[in-house]
């Protein structure tokens, strides 16, 4: 259903989304965002959503509940890859208003570097 | 048909009649040879009287005794001896009457000593018959088809012997003895049939001897009895040339005589049977005990106790867990210190290593109950069974069995604590089971009225309006649901309508679903254009949502005076509008934001409002993501394109038609009527 694995590039922490995120499966998204949200060394966090399939309210909800979160705590975090239907669920929502969503992981670097400058 | 009673009655009435016509016949007969008249009737009248005699009280007790309702032996047994006793009294007070006027020249008189020995012949013949008829029961307990043939035939060839007696003459004395001798043989093996002994007690055997003794006692007495008046006197009729007499009399002194023998082989088994009976008894209190209703603890209790008894422990008792812990310790002659000390002795025996081996496993391997017995090294105990209660991978109790001697407990004793607690397991497993299904029983009934409840937070009627016709669809996933829809008319020619969805799903949703009502129904009031309204719905719905949950919603207020739409967008799905004139279907472009999401004053920067004209024939069609995010079994959504597309096909139809026709649709393409999410639409066709 999801799999979720988080790994480190440098100063970046990638999250890999992978399957659907929905109101059960949205608790491990949760928690591996609670991780790094807790983890004063993480300052930029990208979130792989190449294979995320399908996103839920709950899911949305999640990544809601961080922004705010991750504002105090000065932490970036870009969400890239996703896939048009998955992008438009977080449009609809305006959920792209709120957080950086970029098509690829290279523009999402650059996102990250141009906002830390 | 006659009634039991009265067919009773009718043989008593029968044998009576028989009985006085035979003293009657015969001491016609014998005042007859006294006198050496012709008595003008033969001697076989009175053979016959004799034989319809035996034949009707053989009725009245083949009645009487099978009527017994359940079979109790040593009520039979008590019968026979009852029965025995008022003949023996009957006998006595003949012999004692003998005895009185055994001088007086009227016991010298044939006719007066035939008429007593009449009466003690009818006597005799009832304790014989009815003895017969208790034995028939006592053999034919638990019959088999062959053993009630043997039986038949028996029973049939000795009444039929009744019939010897007309042809009887003195040269055939080889025949009588011959056919005595038969039923004699038949009746010895008959008697071997003594499956009802098995289940007498220790203390019912002993009766039973008792009983069966006096049986014999009277046999004795009686036959004897015959035979002093057969040598004294000289007796017209005389019983102990009845072939069937001898024979039946024969045959109740074999058996019991066997009885006898085989009860007293018996009785030092006897409290192994017992035991054995017990055993099931306790076994069937188990199984039973929850179906009664009892709870958990009683069932603990009749574990405790049948478990003692049937291996004789000196000492018991029975840990109960919950979660892994001992909540509770049932005691069985033993005191809580002493307790203390056996465990440690246990400890040393390394039974509970065992044990906690097989725990860490989660019981998935068999039990080597061997292992569970050992011997002690306690100044009390010898010897020790511990007997874990384990309902599939937990361990809900421990029993301990105590003996004072070592090497207590033998196989056999084992595998009965182990079937006893497997037993106790199963019925408090069902318990468990029972009082589980009662509270999701009663969780079902809760969520019926929820789900009566939230339905009843949707409007229960349409608008309706010269200038359009309306429709509105609901369907939840779940019991309740996050899905929401209502209107309001805010003035004589305005209408507001939302449309809205909460995130998640089930009863936390409809509880915000409930909330977003109380704000819509709050503001709807005061005629607030669609931005002011979200605003002021974002700002009240900050406070009382979690910070996982936002909900979505679009909101449009129609004017019909100047035929108009204004309408904002708060995260929801774009509203589907169908422009008859252009004869397309499109989504609004507007921009939004989900309520609860930005919790501050920044909120208002994200509401776009927008205004359209409507024309006749224009739909507007609301929804709710369920219908777009349906998803077929190759995982392909329903999506936008589909919708529009159907709607432009059908916007001719009347709302409910679009609607009734849609669903259609989209259960045909999921494959199914199981919808996996709320589904809900509200179309508004402009006339």
């Amino acid at each position: 259903m999801i799999n979720i694995t988080t790994n480190i590039e440098g100063k970046d922490h990638i999250i890999i989304v992978e399957g659907d995120v929905d109101a059960s499966s949205s608790i491990h998204l949760d928690e591996a965002l609670t991780e790094l949200a807790n983890d004063e060394l993480v300052k930029n966090i990208l979130v792989d959503g190449t294979q995320l399939n399908y996103i839920s309210s709950a899911g949305l909800g999640v990544f809601m509940s961080y922004i705010d979160d991750f504002k105090s705590k000065n932490i970036k975090m870009v969400i890239y890859g996703l896939s048009e239907k998955v992008l438009n669920v977080f449009q609809i929502l305006g959920l792209d208003q709120l957080m950086t969503i970029v098509s690829d992981k290279k523009e999402a670097k650059e996102k990250l570097h141009e906002v830390q400058s | 048909m006659i009634s039991e009673k009265g067919l009773l009655r009718l043989t008593i009435l029968f044998a009576v009649l028989c009985w006085l016509s035979l003293v009657l016949a015969d001491i016609f007969l014998l005042f007859a040879e006294i006198n050496e008249a012709n008595a003008g009737i033969t001697k076989e009248i009175p053979q016959l009287l004799l034989s319809l005699y035996i034949i009707f009280v053989y009725f009245f007790f083949k009645i009487r005794i099978q009527k017994a309702e359940s079979i109790n032996f040593i009520d039979l047994l008590w019968h026979v001896f009852s029965t025995g006793l008022i003949v023996s009294l009957i006998q006595l007070a003949v012999s004692l009457f003998f005895y009185l006027l055994s001088d007086s020249k009227l016991m010298q008189n044939p006719l007066m000593v035939n008429f007593f020995y009449h009466v003690n012949l009818g006597a005799v013949i009832i304790f014989l018959v009815s003895t017969f008829i208790v034995w028939k029961r006592l053999i034919l307990y638990q019959k088999n088809k062959r053993l009630l043939i043997i039986w038949q035939i028996f029973e049939y060839s000795i009444l039929a012997s009744l019939l010897y007696s007309f042809f009887q003459t003195s040269g055939q004395q080889w025949m009588f003895n011959g056919l005595l001798g038969i039923f004699i043989l038949y009746g010895l093996v008959l008697s071997f049939n003594l499956k009802w002994i098995a289940y007498l007690n220790f203390k019912q055997k002993w009766r039973s001897i008792l009983l069966l003794a006096l049986v014999i006692l009277y046999l004795y007495y009686f036959v004897n009895n015959l035979f002093g008046f057969s040598q004294e006197f000289n007796l017209i009729m005389d019983l102990l040339d009845n072939v069937y007499i001898l024979s039946i009399a024969g045959f109740i002194f074999i058996y019991s005589l066997i009885s006898i023998l085989v009860i007293l082989f018996n009785l030092p088994t006897s409290s192994v049977f017992e035991q054995k009976i017990s055993e099931v008894l306790n076994f069937q209190r188990l199984s039973q005990s929850i179906q009664k209703g009892d709870s958990e603890n009683q069932v603990y209790d009749v574990l405790l106790e049948s478990s003692n008894n049937a291996v004789f422990s000196s000492s018991a008792w029975l840990e109960i867990y919950q979660d892994n812990e001992p909540v509770e310790i049932l005691k069985s002659n033993i005191s809580d210190l002493k307790i203390t000390q056996v465990r440690k002795s246990i400890q040393d025996s390394g039974i509970y290593a065992y044990l906690n081996k097989h725990k860490s496993n989660k019981f998935k391997k068999d039990l080597n109950l061997n292992k569970l017995a050992t011997n002690l090294n306690d100044p009390d105990y010898g010897s020790v069974l511990v007997m874990p209660l384990i309902i599939q991978d937990r361990q809900i109790g421990l029993l301990v069995l105590l003996k004072d001697v070592s090497d207590g407990f033998n196989k056999e004793m084992i595998d009965i604590i182990s079937s006893f607690v497997n037993q106790a397991c199963i019925s408090i497993e069902n318990f468990e089971l029972l009082t589980e299904a009662l509270k999701n029983e009663r969780y079902k009934e809760e969520l019926k009225i929820a789900s009566r409840v939230q339905k009843s937070l949707l409007p229960h009627s349409l608008i309706s309006d010269t200038e359009f016709e309306m429709h509105a669809f609901y369907e939840s996933a779940d019991e309740v649901g996050g899905d929401y829809y209502d209107f309001f008319k805010t003035a004589e020619h305005k209408t507001a309508v939302i449309i809205g969805d909460v995130s998640g799903k089930g009863t936390s949703a409809s509880f915000n679903m409930s909330q977003m009502k109380g704000v819509f129904h709050s503001l709807v009031q005061f005629d607030l254009d669609s931005k002011t309204f979200f605003t002021k719905a974002n700002h009240a719905l900050s406070h009382c949502l979690e910070k996982t949950s936002f909900i979505t919603a679009a909101y449009y207020i129609i004017n019909s005076e100047e035929k108009s739409i204004s309408f904002s967008r708060a995260g929801h799905c774009p509203g589907l509008y169908y422009n008859s004139q252009e004869k397309k279907a499109d989504y609004f472009h507007n921009n939004g934001m989900g309520l609860g999401i930005v919790r501050n004053e920044r909120f208002e920067e994200f509401i776009d409002i927008n205004k359209i004209y409507y024309n006749s024939g224009d739909i507007l069609f609301l929804y709710t993501d369920g219908i777009i995010e349906a998803t077929n079994s190759e995982g392909e959504e329903f999506g936008y394109e589909r919708l529009s597309n159907y709607l432009e096909e059908n916007s001719e139809k009347k709302p409910k038609e679009i609607q009734d026709g849609l669903i259609k649709y989209l259960y045909k393409f999921i494959g199914s009527e199981n919808l996996e999410d709320d589904y809900t639409a509200l179309i508004i066709r402009f006339l």
